[in-house]
């Protein structure tokens, strides 16, 4: 009979701790964006907010969602949709300012 | 020989690899559908940066981020419910996601209080009290309700998703060795809780 697949997917996500660790992790950027963005440093802060929002998002794209055990075609996918929601923002922007 | 003939018989065709790639096929668009709006924000930001700053003001920091924690908490109990199922420890997946959709239901009661608290303030889309404001304050607050609004429906959808699931895994659909539609509903919620991330510091955290 054929091998199952699965098998190497199955074998990476069985422990509990790297998902609280995660959480842990999630709550202190959610605490320190808070308290970045009660700082006066003027136009930094939107840039922060991105940043640490980028961060978060970031962990739960490889870790909740399971993208670092899955697939090299699955990382590829959600590039290329990002990739072309950036270019939206890119597009709209080279637009927008020289108007 | 007979082992063979058996298992072929008893063979039921699954592609779980596929299956979690359709489902972020469709994250995509969601992604598309909410980056639109994240496009018309951030173009409006940029035209009246000091009305978003004071609109921003009228919303409830500690009430946002109360709820990011909400949100955040609820996407740690999806994603343990999956190890927990994985595991084949089935009341623990289920006690889980029924954690899940309290945190869901409790993120959407806050969310209540909040619009509540806005409507009697006399700030809702149309009322007098904002069309007395600047329209860059009435964009800031038409934006807020708006996204807020289409991400709560979300929640919603998402709420009853986990609950279907959970019906599942108490009848044994979803068991230790065929689980993906947890993952692919773990995979929604999470998505909810991506956007959340980012509408939290946009709409609670100017300053």
């Amino acid at each position: 009979m054929e091998k199952h697949e699965h098998d190497y997917y199955h074998e990476h996500s069985h422990s509990y701790g790297i998902y609280i660790l995660v959480w842990l992790a999630l709550m202190v950027f959610t605490a320190i964006t808070v308290a970045v963005a009660g700082m006066d440093i003027g136009r930094f802060t939107v840039v922060t907010a991105l940043v640490i929002a980028s961060i978060k998002a970031y962990l739960v794209l490889t870790i909740f969602m399971h993208l670092r055990s899955e697939t090299k075609t699955f990382v590829v996918f959600v590039i290329v949709a990002l990739l072309f929601l950036g270019i939206s923002f890119a597009l709209l922007f080279a637009d927008y300012s020289y108007q | 020989m007979s082992s063979t003939e058996h298992s072929v018989s008893a063979h039921v065709h699954t592609d779980d690899i596929g299956s979690r790639m359709g489902m972020w096929l469709f994250l995509f668009t969601e992604l598309l559908l909410f980056g639109g709006m994240f496009l018309i924000y951030s173009v409006y930001r940029y035209e009246y940066p000091e009305a978003f700053h004071i609109a921003a003001k009228e919303l409830n920091t500690i009430m946002g981020a109360f709820n990011t924690a909400v949100l955040l908490t609820s996407s740690l109990t999806m994603a343990l419910s999956i190890v927990a199922i994985q595991r084949g420890q089935k009341n623990l997946s289920i006690v889980m996601q029924l954690i899940t959709i309290f945190l869901a239901i409790f993120f959407l009661v806050n969310k209540y209080f909040e619009w509540s608290a806005k409507f009697h303030h006399g700030i809702y889309p149309g009322s007098e009290e904002l069309l007395s404001k600047s329209s860059g304050e009435i964009l800031f607050f038409g934006l807020y309700y708006v996204m807020t609004g289409l991400h709560g429906v979300h929640v919603i959808v998402g709420m009853f998703l986990i609950a279907v699931m959970t019906r599942m895994t108490r009848k044994e659909i979803i068991t230790k060795d065929s689980y993906v539609r947890l993952e692919n509903a773990g995979l929604y919620w999470h998505l909810v809780d991506i956007i959340w991330i980012f509408l939290f510091p946009l709409f609670y955290l100017i300053t």
